[in-house]
Protein backbone atom coordinates (compact mmCIF):
# COMPACT_ATOMS: atom_id res chain seq x y z
CA UNK A 1 0.00 0.00 0.00
CA UNK A 2 1.73 3.12 -1.22
CA UNK A 3 2.05 6.01 1.13
CA UNK A 4 1.57 4.00 4.28
CA UNK A 5 4.39 4.45 6.76
CA UNK A 6 4.88 1.89 9.50
CA UNK A 7 5.24 3.45 12.93
CA UNK A 8 6.85 1.68 15.85
CA UNK A 9 5.74 2.20 19.43
CA UNK A 10 7.35 1.52 22.81
CA UNK A 11 6.13 -2.10 22.77
CA UNK A 12 8.06 -2.73 19.54
CA UNK A 13 11.28 -1.42 21.08
CA UNK A 14 10.67 -3.39 24.24
CA UNK A 15 10.23 -6.54 22.11
CA UNK A 16 13.42 -5.72 20.24
CA UNK A 17 15.57 -5.54 23.37
CA UNK A 18 13.96 -8.59 24.98
CA UNK A 19 14.49 -10.57 21.75
CA UNK A 20 18.09 -9.33 21.66
CA UNK A 21 18.52 -10.48 25.27
CA UNK A 22 17.26 -13.95 24.32
CA UNK A 23 19.67 -14.09 21.38
CA UNK A 24 22.61 -12.97 23.53
CA UNK A 25 21.70 -15.61 26.12
CA UNK A 26 21.45 -18.34 23.49
CA UNK A 27 24.79 -17.31 21.97
CA UNK A 28 26.69 -16.43 25.15
CA UNK A 29 28.99 -19.45 24.94
CA UNK A 30 29.81 -18.77 21.30
CA UNK A 31 30.60 -15.11 22.13
CA UNK A 32 32.83 -16.20 24.99
CA UNK A 33 34.62 -18.67 22.72
CA UNK A 34 35.26 -15.91 20.19
CA UNK A 35 36.56 -13.72 23.01
CA UNK A 36 38.82 -16.42 24.38
CA UNK A 37 40.63 -16.49 21.03
CA UNK A 38 41.54 -12.80 21.03
CA UNK A 39 40.40 -11.38 24.38
CA UNK A 40 39.92 -12.70 27.88
CA UNK A 41 36.99 -15.06 27.52
CA UNK A 42 34.26 -13.07 29.22
CA UNK A 43 32.34 -11.23 26.49
CA UNK A 44 29.43 -13.68 26.41
CA UNK A 45 29.07 -13.68 30.17
CA UNK A 46 29.25 -9.90 30.41
CA UNK A 47 26.71 -9.32 27.63
CA UNK A 48 24.36 -11.95 29.05
CA UNK A 49 24.52 -10.29 32.47
CA UNK A 50 23.85 -6.87 30.94
CA UNK A 51 21.01 -7.83 28.61
CA UNK A 52 19.32 -9.93 31.30
CA UNK A 53 19.38 -6.82 33.47
CA UNK A 54 17.94 -4.81 30.56
CA UNK A 55 15.04 -7.27 30.13
CA UNK A 56 14.37 -7.16 33.88
CA UNK A 57 14.50 -3.35 34.03
CA UNK A 58 12.11 -3.03 31.07
CA UNK A 59 9.63 -5.47 32.61
CA UNK A 60 9.84 -3.49 35.81
CA UNK A 61 9.54 0.06 34.50
CA UNK A 62 7.67 -0.35 31.18
CA UNK A 63 8.84 2.95 29.62
CA UNK A 64 6.13 4.41 27.38
CA UNK A 65 8.11 5.85 24.47
CA UNK A 66 10.63 4.26 22.08
CA UNK A 67 13.29 6.73 23.20
CA UNK A 68 12.72 5.93 26.87
CA UNK A 69 13.01 2.17 26.20
CA UNK A 70 16.39 2.60 24.54
CA UNK A 71 17.61 5.09 27.17
CA UNK A 72 16.76 2.67 29.98
CA UNK A 73 18.37 -0.19 28.06
CA UNK A 74 21.54 1.82 27.48
CA UNK A 75 21.81 3.04 31.06
CA UNK A 76 21.32 -0.52 32.32
CA UNK A 77 24.10 -1.84 30.07
CA UNK A 78 26.50 0.87 31.27
CA UNK A 79 25.63 -0.02 34.88
CA UNK A 80 25.97 -3.77 34.60
CA UNK A 81 28.35 -4.92 31.86
CA UNK A 82 31.72 -3.30 32.64
CA UNK A 83 34.72 -3.66 30.38
CA UNK A 84 34.69 -1.81 27.09
CA UNK A 85 31.44 -3.46 26.00
CA UNK A 86 29.34 -1.79 28.72
CA UNK A 87 30.08 1.82 27.74
CA UNK A 88 30.08 1.04 24.01
CA UNK A 89 26.84 -0.97 23.71
CA UNK A 90 25.31 1.26 26.40
CA UNK A 91 26.18 4.35 24.39
CA UNK A 92 24.74 2.80 21.23
CA UNK A 93 21.32 2.39 22.85
CA UNK A 94 21.43 5.52 24.99
CA UNK A 95 22.40 7.92 22.21
CA UNK A 96 19.96 6.32 19.77
CA UNK A 97 17.22 6.66 22.38
CA UNK A 98 18.14 10.26 23.07
CA UNK A 99 18.00 11.02 19.35
CA UNK A 100 14.47 9.58 19.16
CA UNK A 101 13.35 12.12 21.72
CA UNK A 102 9.95 11.84 23.36
CA UNK A 103 7.88 10.75 20.36
CA UNK A 104 5.33 8.04 21.17
CA UNK A 105 5.70 6.46 17.73
CA UNK A 106 8.62 6.61 15.33
CA UNK A 107 8.97 5.69 11.68
CA UNK A 108 11.62 3.32 10.39
CA UNK A 109 13.33 6.28 8.76
CA UNK A 110 13.39 8.13 12.09
CA UNK A 111 14.95 5.07 13.70
CA UNK A 112 17.58 4.92 10.94
CA UNK A 113 18.53 8.55 11.56
CA UNK A 114 18.68 7.96 15.33
CA UNK A 115 20.84 4.86 14.89
CA UNK A 116 23.18 6.91 12.74
CA UNK A 117 23.66 9.20 15.77
CA UNK A 118 24.06 6.24 18.15
CA UNK A 119 26.58 4.44 15.94
CA UNK A 120 28.47 7.69 15.41
CA UNK A 121 28.72 8.10 19.20
CA UNK A 122 30.12 4.56 19.53
CA UNK A 123 32.85 5.38 16.99
CA UNK A 124 33.69 8.58 18.80
CA UNK A 125 33.80 7.00 22.27
CA UNK A 126 35.95 4.08 21.18
CA UNK A 127 38.06 6.15 18.79
CA UNK A 128 37.59 3.41 16.22
CA UNK A 129 36.85 3.39 12.51
CA UNK A 130 35.71 0.81 9.96
CA UNK A 131 38.26 -1.98 9.58
CA UNK A 132 39.64 -1.77 13.13
CA UNK A 133 38.06 -5.17 13.93
CA UNK A 134 35.41 -3.86 16.32
CA UNK A 135 31.61 -3.80 16.67
CA UNK A 136 31.60 -0.95 14.16
CA UNK A 137 32.44 -3.42 11.40
CA UNK A 138 28.97 -4.90 11.93
CA UNK A 139 27.16 -1.68 12.83
CA UNK A 140 28.25 0.45 9.88
CA UNK A 141 27.19 -1.97 7.09
CA UNK A 142 23.89 -2.52 8.91
CA UNK A 143 23.31 1.22 9.02
CA UNK A 144 23.93 1.47 5.28
CA UNK A 145 21.25 -1.17 4.62
CA UNK A 146 18.56 0.47 6.77
CA UNK A 147 15.64 0.97 6.81
CA UNK A 148 15.45 -2.53 5.28
CA UNK A 149 15.73 -4.65 8.47
CA UNK A 150 16.32 -7.97 6.68
CA UNK A 151 19.15 -6.46 4.67
CA UNK A 152 20.57 -4.77 7.77
CA UNK A 153 20.63 -8.03 9.72
CA UNK A 154 22.40 -9.75 6.85
CA UNK A 155 24.86 -6.88 6.42
CA UNK A 156 25.72 -6.96 10.14
CA UNK A 157 26.35 -10.70 10.03
CA UNK A 158 28.48 -10.40 6.91
CA UNK A 159 30.30 -7.45 8.47
CA UNK A 160 31.00 -9.49 11.57
CA UNK A 161 32.35 -12.42 9.55
CA UNK A 162 34.45 -9.96 7.54
CA UNK A 163 36.38 -9.11 10.71
CA UNK A 164 37.98 -12.58 10.61
CA UNK A 165 40.94 -11.66 8.35
CA UNK A 166 41.44 -8.24 9.97
CA UNK A 167 44.12 -7.25 12.45
CA UNK A 168 42.73 -5.67 15.62
CA UNK A 169 43.73 -2.05 16.24
CA UNK A 170 41.57 -1.33 19.28
CA UNK A 171 40.91 -2.85 22.68
CA UNK A 172 42.69 -5.76 24.25
CA UNK A 173 42.83 -7.77 21.03
CA UNK A 174 45.15 -5.12 19.59
CA UNK A 175 48.00 -6.46 21.74
CA UNK A 176 47.90 -9.70 19.76
CA UNK A 177 48.98 -7.85 16.62
CA UNK A 178 49.14 -10.27 13.68
CA UNK A 179 47.90 -13.06 15.95
CA UNK A 180 44.47 -11.43 16.07
CA UNK A 181 44.06 -12.31 12.38
CA UNK A 182 41.84 -15.32 11.70
CA UNK A 183 39.28 -14.74 14.47
CA UNK A 184 35.85 -13.09 14.37
CA UNK A 185 35.50 -10.05 16.61
CA UNK A 186 33.16 -10.85 19.53
CA UNK A 187 31.83 -7.28 19.72
CA UNK A 188 30.88 -7.38 16.05
CA UNK A 189 29.21 -10.76 16.61
CA UNK A 190 27.12 -9.26 19.43
CA UNK A 191 26.17 -6.28 17.28
CA UNK A 192 25.01 -8.69 14.56
CA UNK A 193 22.77 -10.47 17.09
CA UNK A 194 21.16 -7.15 18.01
CA UNK A 195 20.35 -6.38 14.36
CA UNK A 196 19.10 -9.95 13.83
CA UNK A 197 16.71 -9.35 16.73
CA UNK A 198 15.51 -6.09 15.18
CA UNK A 199 14.72 -7.89 11.93
CA UNK A 200 12.91 -10.69 13.76
CA UNK A 201 10.70 -8.28 15.68
CA UNK A 202 9.92 -6.16 12.62
CA UNK A 203 8.99 -9.32 10.71
CA UNK A 204 6.40 -10.47 13.26
CA UNK B 1 41.02 -27.14 36.42
CA UNK B 2 40.04 -27.41 40.06
CA UNK B 3 39.29 -24.12 41.82
CA UNK B 4 38.38 -23.22 45.38
CA UNK B 5 35.10 -21.55 44.44
CA UNK B 6 31.34 -21.89 44.83
CA UNK B 7 30.68 -20.93 41.23
CA UNK B 8 32.01 -18.54 38.61
CA UNK B 9 29.24 -15.99 39.14
CA UNK B 10 29.92 -15.75 42.88
CA UNK B 11 33.70 -15.47 42.92
CA UNK B 12 33.94 -11.70 43.39
CA UNK B 13 31.14 -11.43 45.96
CA UNK B 14 32.52 -14.36 47.98
CA UNK B 15 36.01 -12.83 47.99
CA UNK B 16 34.60 -9.51 49.21
CA UNK B 17 32.76 -11.25 52.03
CA UNK B 18 36.04 -12.85 53.04
CA UNK B 19 37.90 -9.55 52.92
CA UNK B 20 35.26 -8.01 55.15
CA UNK B 21 35.68 -10.80 57.68
CA UNK B 22 39.47 -10.69 57.59
CA UNK B 23 40.00 -6.92 57.73
CA UNK B 24 37.80 -5.10 60.23
CA UNK B 25 39.56 -1.82 59.34
CA UNK B 26 37.84 -1.91 55.94
CA UNK B 27 34.22 -1.18 55.12
CA UNK B 28 33.14 -3.63 52.45
CA UNK B 29 29.88 -3.14 50.56
CA UNK B 30 29.45 -6.50 48.87
CA UNK B 31 26.23 -5.53 47.10
CA UNK B 32 27.72 -2.37 45.61
CA UNK B 33 31.13 -3.90 44.97
CA UNK B 34 33.08 -1.40 47.03
CA UNK B 35 35.95 -1.65 49.47
CA UNK B 36 36.40 1.50 51.57
CA UNK B 37 38.62 2.72 54.36
CA UNK B 38 36.62 2.11 57.53
CA UNK B 39 37.16 5.72 58.61
CA UNK B 40 36.25 7.32 55.24
CA UNK B 41 35.72 10.15 54.55
CA UNK B 42 38.89 11.34 56.27
CA UNK B 43 38.68 15.04 57.19
CA UNK B 44 40.77 17.32 55.03
CA UNK B 45 42.06 14.48 52.87
CA UNK B 46 41.74 13.99 49.12
CA UNK B 47 40.01 10.67 48.36
CA UNK B 48 42.07 8.25 46.29
CA UNK B 49 39.93 5.85 44.26
CA UNK B 50 41.11 3.06 41.99
CA UNK B 51 39.75 -0.13 40.64
CA UNK B 52 39.72 -2.51 37.75
CA UNK B 53 38.95 -6.09 36.99
CA UNK B 54 39.13 -8.63 39.79
CA UNK B 55 41.78 -11.32 39.56
CA UNK B 56 44.75 -8.99 40.17
CA UNK B 57 44.74 -9.25 43.98
CA UNK B 58 46.01 -7.71 46.14
CA UNK B 59 45.56 -4.91 43.56
CA UNK B 60 43.22 -2.98 44.06
CA UNK B 61 41.12 -3.76 47.13
CA UNK B 62 44.16 -5.02 49.03
CA UNK B 63 45.68 -1.55 48.83
CA UNK B 64 42.86 0.24 50.64
CA UNK B 65 43.89 1.77 53.95
CA UNK B 66 45.84 4.60 55.58
CA UNK B 67 48.68 5.74 53.31
CA UNK B 68 47.22 4.31 50.12
CA UNK B 69 43.69 4.10 48.62
CA UNK B 70 40.45 5.32 50.19
CA UNK B 71 38.31 3.12 47.97
CA UNK B 72 38.63 0.31 45.46
CA UNK B 73 36.02 -0.67 42.88
CA UNK B 74 36.43 -4.32 41.87
CA UNK B 75 34.88 -5.38 38.57
CA UNK B 76 34.08 -8.87 37.42
CA UNK B 77 37.12 -11.06 36.79
CA UNK B 78 39.37 -9.26 34.26
CA UNK B 79 36.51 -6.84 33.49
CA UNK B 80 36.58 -3.17 34.50
CA UNK B 81 34.09 -1.94 37.10
CA UNK B 82 31.02 0.08 36.07
CA UNK B 83 30.66 3.87 36.60
CA UNK B 84 28.06 3.41 39.38
CA UNK B 85 30.77 1.94 41.59
CA UNK B 86 33.16 4.87 41.19
CA UNK B 87 30.35 7.39 41.62
CA UNK B 88 29.24 5.75 44.85
CA UNK B 89 32.84 5.49 46.04
CA UNK B 90 33.35 9.21 45.42
CA UNK B 91 30.29 10.03 47.50
CA UNK B 92 31.60 7.83 50.31
CA UNK B 93 35.20 9.09 50.47
CA UNK B 94 34.96 12.77 49.49
CA UNK B 95 35.62 14.98 52.52
CA UNK B 96 35.16 18.14 50.48
CA UNK B 97 38.71 18.00 49.10
CA UNK B 98 37.77 16.08 45.95
CA UNK B 99 38.80 12.70 44.61
CA UNK B 100 41.56 11.37 42.39
CA UNK B 101 40.84 8.40 40.13
CA UNK B 102 43.80 6.14 39.33
CA UNK B 103 43.09 4.31 36.08
CA UNK B 104 45.08 1.65 34.25
CA UNK B 105 45.29 2.23 30.52
CA UNK B 106 42.99 -0.52 29.32
CA UNK B 107 40.13 0.44 27.00
CA UNK B 108 37.39 -0.74 29.36
CA UNK B 109 38.89 0.90 32.44
CA UNK B 110 39.41 4.22 30.68
CA UNK B 111 35.87 4.30 29.25
CA UNK B 112 34.17 3.43 32.53
CA UNK B 113 36.28 5.80 34.65
CA UNK B 114 35.74 8.61 32.12
CA UNK B 115 31.99 8.13 32.36
CA UNK B 116 32.29 8.03 36.15
CA UNK B 117 34.34 11.25 36.23
CA UNK B 118 31.54 13.08 34.40
CA UNK B 119 28.92 11.78 36.83
CA UNK B 120 31.09 12.62 39.86
CA UNK B 121 31.57 16.16 38.56
CA UNK B 122 27.80 16.44 38.07
CA UNK B 123 27.44 15.73 41.77
CA UNK B 124 29.60 18.71 42.59
CA UNK B 125 32.67 16.74 43.71
CA UNK B 126 36.05 17.92 42.38
CA UNK B 127 37.66 15.10 40.41
CA UNK B 128 40.91 14.49 38.58
CA UNK B 129 42.41 11.34 37.13
CA UNK B 130 45.78 9.75 36.52
CA UNK B 131 46.12 7.17 33.77
CA UNK B 132 48.92 4.66 34.34
CA UNK B 133 50.58 3.37 31.16
CA UNK B 134 53.91 1.95 32.23
CA UNK B 135 54.21 -1.18 30.07
CA UNK B 136 57.21 -0.89 27.76
CA UNK B 137 56.24 -4.08 25.89
CA UNK B 138 53.62 -2.15 23.95
CA UNK B 139 55.47 0.15 21.58
CA UNK B 140 53.27 0.26 18.53
CA UNK B 141 50.57 2.49 19.96
CA UNK B 142 49.33 3.55 16.51
CA UNK B 143 47.99 0.04 16.05
CA UNK B 144 47.08 -0.81 19.64
CA UNK B 145 45.11 0.70 22.48
CA UNK B 146 48.43 2.11 23.74
CA UNK B 147 50.69 1.18 26.61
CA UNK B 148 48.96 -0.81 29.31
CA UNK B 149 48.88 0.09 32.96
CA UNK B 150 50.47 -2.76 34.92
CA UNK B 151 52.86 -3.03 37.91
CA UNK B 152 53.56 0.71 38.08
CA UNK B 153 49.98 1.12 39.32
CA UNK B 154 51.19 0.04 42.77
CA UNK B 155 53.76 2.87 42.77
CA UNK B 156 51.08 5.43 41.90
CA UNK B 157 48.76 4.08 44.61
CA UNK B 158 51.51 4.17 47.24
CA UNK B 159 53.17 7.49 46.42
CA UNK B 160 50.03 9.49 45.60
CA UNK B 161 48.42 7.81 48.60
CA UNK B 162 51.24 8.98 50.87
CA UNK B 163 51.04 12.60 49.73
CA UNK B 164 47.24 12.53 50.07
CA UNK B 165 47.66 11.16 53.60
CA UNK B 166 49.83 14.19 54.39
CA UNK B 167 46.88 16.42 53.49
CA UNK B 168 48.05 17.72 50.10
CA UNK B 169 45.36 19.32 47.91
CA UNK B 170 43.89 17.52 44.88
CA UNK B 171 46.06 19.34 42.34
CA UNK B 172 49.19 18.27 44.18
CA UNK B 173 48.10 14.65 44.71
CA UNK B 174 47.28 14.44 40.99
CA UNK B 175 50.65 15.99 40.10
CA UNK B 176 52.51 13.41 42.21
CA UNK B 177 50.42 10.62 40.65
CA UNK B 178 51.24 11.78 37.13
CA UNK B 179 54.92 12.27 38.00
CA UNK B 180 55.11 8.71 39.32
CA UNK B 181 53.28 7.30 36.31
CA UNK B 182 55.71 9.07 33.98
CA UNK B 183 58.73 7.79 35.94
CA UNK B 184 57.53 4.16 36.01
CA UNK B 185 58.20 1.38 33.52
CA UNK B 186 57.27 -2.30 33.59
CA UNK B 187 57.90 -5.46 31.59
CA UNK B 188 56.26 -8.84 32.15
CA UNK B 189 56.85 -12.46 31.22
CA UNK B 190 54.43 -15.40 31.25
CA UNK B 191 55.39 -19.04 31.75
CA UNK B 192 51.81 -20.32 31.84
CA UNK B 193 48.45 -18.65 31.07
CA UNK B 194 45.88 -17.65 33.70
CA UNK B 195 42.68 -19.62 34.26
CA UNK B 196 39.51 -17.55 34.66
CA UNK B 197 36.69 -19.07 36.74
CA UNK B 198 34.23 -18.50 33.86
CA UNK B 199 36.32 -20.43 31.34
CA UNK B 200 37.94 -22.98 33.63
CA UNK B 201 40.97 -23.55 31.42
CA UNK B 202 43.96 -21.31 30.59
CA UNK B 203 42.98 -18.30 28.49
CA UNK B 204 45.92 -19.02 26.19
CA UNK B 205 48.07 -22.05 25.51
CA UNK B 206 51.75 -21.80 26.19
CA UNK B 207 53.75 -24.96 25.47
CA UNK B 208 55.89 -26.21 28.39
CA UNK B 209 59.14 -25.25 26.66
CA UNK B 210 58.16 -21.71 25.68
CA UNK B 211 57.61 -18.37 27.37
CA UNK B 212 55.77 -15.23 26.30
CA UNK B 213 57.67 -11.97 26.58
CA UNK B 214 56.00 -8.62 27.17
CA UNK B 215 52.65 -9.74 28.55
CA UNK B 216 50.02 -7.58 30.23
CA UNK B 217 48.16 -8.46 33.41
CA UNK B 218 45.60 -10.64 31.64
CA UNK B 219 48.26 -12.56 29.80
CA UNK B 220 47.77 -10.55 26.62
CA UNK B 221 50.96 -10.56 24.60
CA UNK B 222 53.11 -7.61 23.65
CA UNK B 223 56.29 -8.82 22.04
CA UNK B 224 57.13 -12.40 21.22
CA UNK B 225 57.06 -16.04 22.13
CA UNK B 226 60.38 -17.77 22.63
CA UNK B 227 62.04 -20.96 23.83
CA UNK B 228 62.22 -21.06 27.65
CA UNK B 229 65.10 -19.13 29.23
CA UNK B 230 66.87 -19.27 32.60
CA UNK B 231 66.07 -16.72 35.33
CA UNK B 232 69.34 -14.91 34.55
CA UNK B 233 68.49 -14.69 30.85
CA UNK B 234 64.94 -13.50 31.56
CA UNK B 235 66.35 -10.84 33.90
CA UNK B 236 68.71 -9.64 31.17
CA UNK B 237 65.92 -9.41 28.57
CA UNK B 238 63.67 -7.61 31.07
CA UNK B 239 66.27 -5.12 32.27
CA UNK B 240 67.34 -4.37 28.68
CA UNK B 241 63.72 -3.65 27.73
CA UNK B 242 63.21 -1.40 30.76
CA UNK B 243 66.42 0.59 30.47
CA UNK B 244 65.95 1.10 26.74
CA UNK B 245 62.88 3.11 27.70
CA UNK B 246 63.92 4.58 31.05
CA UNK B 247 67.46 5.91 31.02
CA UNK B 248 68.80 6.03 34.58
CA UNK B 249 71.83 7.81 35.93
CA UNK B 250 73.89 6.29 38.75
CA UNK B 251 72.97 9.04 41.21
CA UNK B 252 69.17 8.57 41.03
CA UNK B 253 67.41 6.53 43.67
CA UNK B 254 65.57 3.70 41.89
CA UNK B 255 62.65 1.67 43.17
CA UNK B 256 62.10 -1.88 41.89
CA UNK B 257 59.07 -4.14 42.15
CA UNK B 258 59.81 -7.75 41.26
CA UNK B 259 56.28 -8.97 40.96
CA UNK B 260 54.81 -12.44 40.75
CA UNK B 261 51.81 -12.93 38.46
CA UNK B 262 50.04 -15.20 40.93
CA UNK B 263 51.29 -18.67 40.01
CA UNK B 264 54.98 -18.32 40.74
CA UNK B 265 56.28 -19.03 44.26
CA UNK B 266 58.44 -16.62 46.26
CA UNK B 267 61.37 -19.04 46.08
CA UNK B 268 61.52 -18.42 42.33
CA UNK B 269 60.72 -14.72 42.66
CA UNK B 270 63.56 -14.04 45.10
CA UNK B 271 65.96 -15.98 42.88
CA UNK B 272 64.76 -13.96 39.92
CA UNK B 273 65.08 -10.71 41.88
CA UNK B 274 68.75 -11.53 42.58
CA UNK B 275 69.26 -11.76 38.82
CA UNK B 276 67.41 -8.46 38.27
CA UNK B 277 69.70 -6.76 40.82
CA UNK B 278 72.73 -8.31 39.12
CA UNK B 279 71.54 -7.29 35.62
CA UNK B 280 70.83 -3.72 36.79
CA UNK B 281 74.19 -3.54 38.59
CA UNK B 282 76.05 -4.57 35.44
CA UNK B 283 74.42 -1.57 33.76
CA UNK B 284 75.34 0.84 36.51
CA UNK B 285 72.02 0.91 38.36
CA UNK B 286 71.86 0.35 42.12
CA UNK B 287 68.47 0.00 43.71
CA UNK B 288 67.43 2.26 46.56
CA UNK B 289 64.36 0.17 47.45
CA UNK B 290 63.00 -3.23 46.43
CA UNK B 291 59.68 -4.94 46.83
CA UNK B 292 59.35 -8.64 45.97
CA UNK B 293 56.13 -10.61 45.96
CA UNK B 294 52.75 -11.18 44.33
CA UNK B 295 51.22 -7.68 44.17
CA UNK B 296 49.77 -7.11 40.70
CA UNK B 297 48.70 -10.57 39.69
CA UNK B 298 46.84 -12.32 36.93
CA UNK B 299 44.94 -15.07 38.77
CA UNK B 300 47.15 -18.17 38.67
CA UNK B 301 49.34 -17.10 35.77
CA UNK B 302 52.93 -18.24 36.21
CA UNK B 303 55.50 -15.59 35.44
CA UNK B 304 56.73 -12.27 36.68
CA UNK B 305 57.06 -8.63 35.91
CA UNK B 306 59.62 -6.03 36.86
CA UNK B 307 58.63 -2.41 37.46
CA UNK B 308 61.15 0.36 37.95
CA UNK B 309 60.44 3.89 39.15
CA UNK B 310 62.89 6.76 39.03
CA UNK B 311 62.60 8.46 42.40
CA UNK B 312 63.69 11.79 43.77
CA UNK B 313 64.13 12.72 47.42
CA UNK B 314 60.46 13.50 47.89
CA UNK B 315 59.24 10.31 46.24
CA UNK B 316 61.71 8.26 48.27
CA UNK B 317 60.32 9.83 51.45
CA UNK B 318 56.76 9.11 50.30
CA UNK B 319 57.67 5.48 49.55
CA UNK B 320 59.02 5.08 53.10
CA UNK B 321 55.97 6.76 54.66
CA UNK B 322 53.80 4.46 56.78
CA UNK B 323 51.19 2.38 55.03
CA UNK B 324 48.60 0.07 56.51
CA UNK B 325 46.61 -2.03 54.03
CA UNK B 326 45.91 -5.75 53.68
CA UNK B 327 48.45 -6.03 50.85
CA UNK B 328 51.15 -3.55 51.88
CA UNK B 329 52.04 -2.55 55.41
CA UNK B 330 55.06 -0.91 57.01
CA UNK B 331 56.33 1.87 59.23
CA UNK B 332 53.67 1.93 61.90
Amino acid sequence: MTGQVTERDAAFFQDWLVTAADAIRANADRLTDLDSAIGDADHGNNMRRGFSAVAAALADERPDTPGAVLLLGGRTLVSTVGGASGPLFGTLLRRTGKALGEAERVTDEELRVALETGIGAVGQLGGAAAGDKTMLDALLPALDALPDYAAAALAAEEGSRATIPLRAHKGRASYLGERSVGHEDPGAASAALIFRALHEVADR
Amino acid sequence: MKMLINGADRVVADALRGMAAAHPGLRVEVEHRLVLRGDAPVDGKVGLISGGGSGHEPLHAGFVGPGMLDAACPGEVFTSPVPDQMTRAAGAVDSGQGVLLVVKNYTGDVLNFDMAAELIEDEGIAVDRVVVDDDVAVTDSTFTAGRRGVGGTLFVHKLAGAVAQEGAPLSRVAEVGRRVAEASRSFGVALHGPTTPAKGSPTFDLPPDELELGIGIHGEPGRERRAMLSAAEIADVTVEALLADLPLSASEPVLCLTNGMGGTPLLELYGFHAEVVRALGERGVTLARSLVGNYVTSLDMAGCSVSLCRLDEELLRLWDAPVSTPGLRWGR
